[in-house]
């Protein structure tokens, strides 16, 4: 016997507090995998640090999303019985971590990202979040540094670093723009100054991105064409094998405590 | 114990009979009065040696004991384990670096040490060639390696090598905190269900006697254990060690409710057992004696035909190769700016 999957009452804050968790332990889920294989140990525990940060950051986010949903689902809850469907987290996010300059380009888009959405999210109107955003912008500014510079050095070492490199850019580049996107759900907590509007960020996120593809002779795509629909729970063929692995225990022996 | 004493005893070293009489019995003197020896003083050949085998395969046990327990970060029951289990993993790295820091003061570089362990040169703790099948085993090492790790490294604190004890007392603060968080995930599977609880009990079945072998060899076929003795690198032998980790996991299990898959197991009592109260002294104390260990499984695990040898280095072997295009990068980029630093 399998657990059913829990229903989530996904109030304006509930979807979005799940959204930003979501992105958080996927993706730290993802580095997570590192573990083992780095190509050296310094980088297997960076790897491992920006994953624990992030690990954290996603159970801050699914504590507050339990408060506010109040239906009884916890951190473990929203993470191990949910399915494929009901994750909310960005495409970009639960792309495979490739080799290990996929691994850090994915890293710089979406940290380049987190460190200003953190930061503008320090002004939330609600304190709860005002709260996480400071914690997890620190955590970001660090993200972002560490993977910038790997970006670099890859694009600007040698012949096959940067033909690597690059062509890590030209696959997640489509999977971007999701990280702008503000729906009619969003905008109603906008409008409340609980969230910002993640589309005022882009310009800032274009110039560090521009900043760092430059010093690393790298070449930002052309084509504007973007991913979209993790938000809404319409996700790439990759995250069913991650949450196969992540939620087996749980999904194997039912309502057992750990 | 993460050395175990396995190599082949050094040869003897040529031309020892050149190394200063008076300085060895200076060093001697200097040991014998509990200094510490530093990386920069006299040290005859054979010691610097001995340590340098036995910090390197400390370092080399230390990473590539992250396997195992890497094989379940991914499918960790809930966060809070999950967060847990990937810290310790890269404790277990942060040892390994601080312990290649530690050798390397001996004069061998990082990179020749960790050539020799991918080459298959250099050993590391036979316990990490066992599989970890079920989540239990996330318990059973952390109660019982990094357990059997603490009891062999509480001494080591005061070895006389001041960077290798250095480097002890930072890591057996984080051991005995994985210690406790592999106890406490084995508590909460024997308060689960009987699913779980037959889990736990597998696990203990699988750990128990590699565990006991950790330890090394008994004490009358252990090569090294004299010198290293004398030299204070060793404060304990092989089995006073066993029966310490022995004597302490006894009642940790019967907590548990779990039983040793040990059928010779017993309880011989000490003079002062008989006593009431009143404080007992050392050697009255009775003992938990172990039945006999299957050494010839120990020399199996030693020389290759454990369950995981070759996964667990062809692993790091293939993480090693995987990322050569990123070190050639780093260095790449490296010189170059050097280069423009220069130019500028
Ligand atoms: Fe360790
Ligand atoms: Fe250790
Ligand atoms: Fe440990």
């Amino acid at each position: 016997m399998a657990t059913t999957s829990i229903q989530v009452n996904e109030t304006p804050l509930v979807l979005y507090l799940l959204r930003r968790a979501d992105d958080a332990l996927i993706l730290g889920h993802r580095l997570s995998e590192w573990i083992g294989l780095g190509p050296i140990l310094e980088e297997e525990m960076a790897l491992g640090n920006i994953g624990l940060d992030l690990i954290g950051q996603a159970r801050s986010l699914y504590a507050y999303a339990a408060e506010a949903e109040a239906a009884g689902n916890d951190e473990d809850k929203f993470a191990y019985l949910r399915d494929a469907p009901q994750y909310r987290n960005l495409l970009l996010a639960e792309q495979p971590n490739g080799d290990f300059g996929q691994t850090m380009v994915r890293q710089l888009f979406y940290s380049a990202f987190a460190d200003l959405y953190w930061r503008a999210m320090t002004e939330s109107h609600d304190a709860t979040l005002a709260a996480i955003a400071a914690k997890s912008e620190k955590e970001s500014a660090y993200h972002l540094r560490h993977s910038s510079e790997w970006v670099i050095r890859l694009g600007d070492g040698t012949e096959e670093s940067h033909a690597r490199v690059q062509e890590a850019v030209d696959l997640l580049w489509p999977y971007t723009g999701e990280m702008f996107e503000c729906d009619a759900t969003e905008r109603t907590l906008v409008d409340g100054r609980t969230i910002i509007d993640p589309a005022t960020l882009r310009d800032a996120w274009d110039h560090t991105i521009n900043a760092v593809l430059s010093r690393a002779t790298l070449t930002r795509p052309k084509n504007p064409w973007m991913q979209g629909g993790g938000r809404a729970g319409r996700h790439s063929e990759h995250l069913g094998h991650l949450l196969s692995t992540m939620q087996h225990v749980q999904r194997t022996y039912p309502g057992a405590a750990w | 114990m993460y050395t175990q004493g396995l190599s082949n005893p050094d040869a003897p070293a040529p031309a020892k009979a050149v190394e200063d009489a008076g300085l060895a019995a200076r060093f001697q003197d200097r040991v014998d009065a509990e200094e510490r020896i530093e990386a920069n003083d006299w040290m005859p050949e054979a010691y610097r040696r001995t340590l340098t085998r036995q910090i390197s395969q400390h370092a080399h046990s230390e990473i590539i004991g992250m396997l195992p327990e890497g094989n379940w970060v991914t499918r960790a029951p809930t966060l809070r384990r999950k967060a847990t289990l990937l810290a310790k993993v890269q404790d277990e790295a942060g040892h390994g670096l601080y312990l290649y820091a530690a050798a390397e003061t001996l004069g061998r570089s990082r990179e020749e040490m960790f050539d020799d362990l991918l080459s298959g040169k250099a050993k590391y703790s036979s316990i990490f060639n066992y599989p970890t099948l079920t989540w239990a085993d996330m318990g059973a090492i952390g109660w019982l390696v990094d357990g059997a790790a603490i009891m062999n490294q509480i001494p080591l604190c005061r070895c006389s090598y001041g960077p290798y004890a250095r480097a002890m007392i930072r890591v057996c603060k984080e051991e005995s905190f994985h210690q406790r968080q592999g106890y406490e995930i084995m508590v909460a599977l024997c308060r689960g269900t009987p699913e779980q609880k037959a889990m736990a009990q597998d696990a203990l079945d699988r750990w128990y006697w590699p565990c006991l072998m950790m330890f090394g060899p008994p004490d009358g076929d252990s090569t090294h254990s004299d010198q290293s003795t004398r030299w204070k690198i060793k404060r304990f032998s092989n089995d006073e060690l066993r029966q310490k980790f022995l004597d302490a996991l006894v009642p940790q299990a019967e907590y548990l409710g779990l039983t040793l898959p040990d059928p010779g197991l017993r309880f011989e009592p000490g003079a002062g057992d008989a006593v009431k109260d009143g404080a007992m002294k050392d050697g009255v104390r009775g003992h938990w004696r172990h039945g006999p260990i299957n050494w010839d499984e120990f020399r199996q695990v030693l020389a290759g035909n454990g369950p995981c040898n070759r996964e667990r280095i062809s692993a790091r072997r293939r993480a090693h190769k995987d990322g050569a295009w990123v070190r050639e990068a780093a260095a790449a980029y490296a010189a170059k700016q050097a280069k423009q630093k220069r130019a500028a």
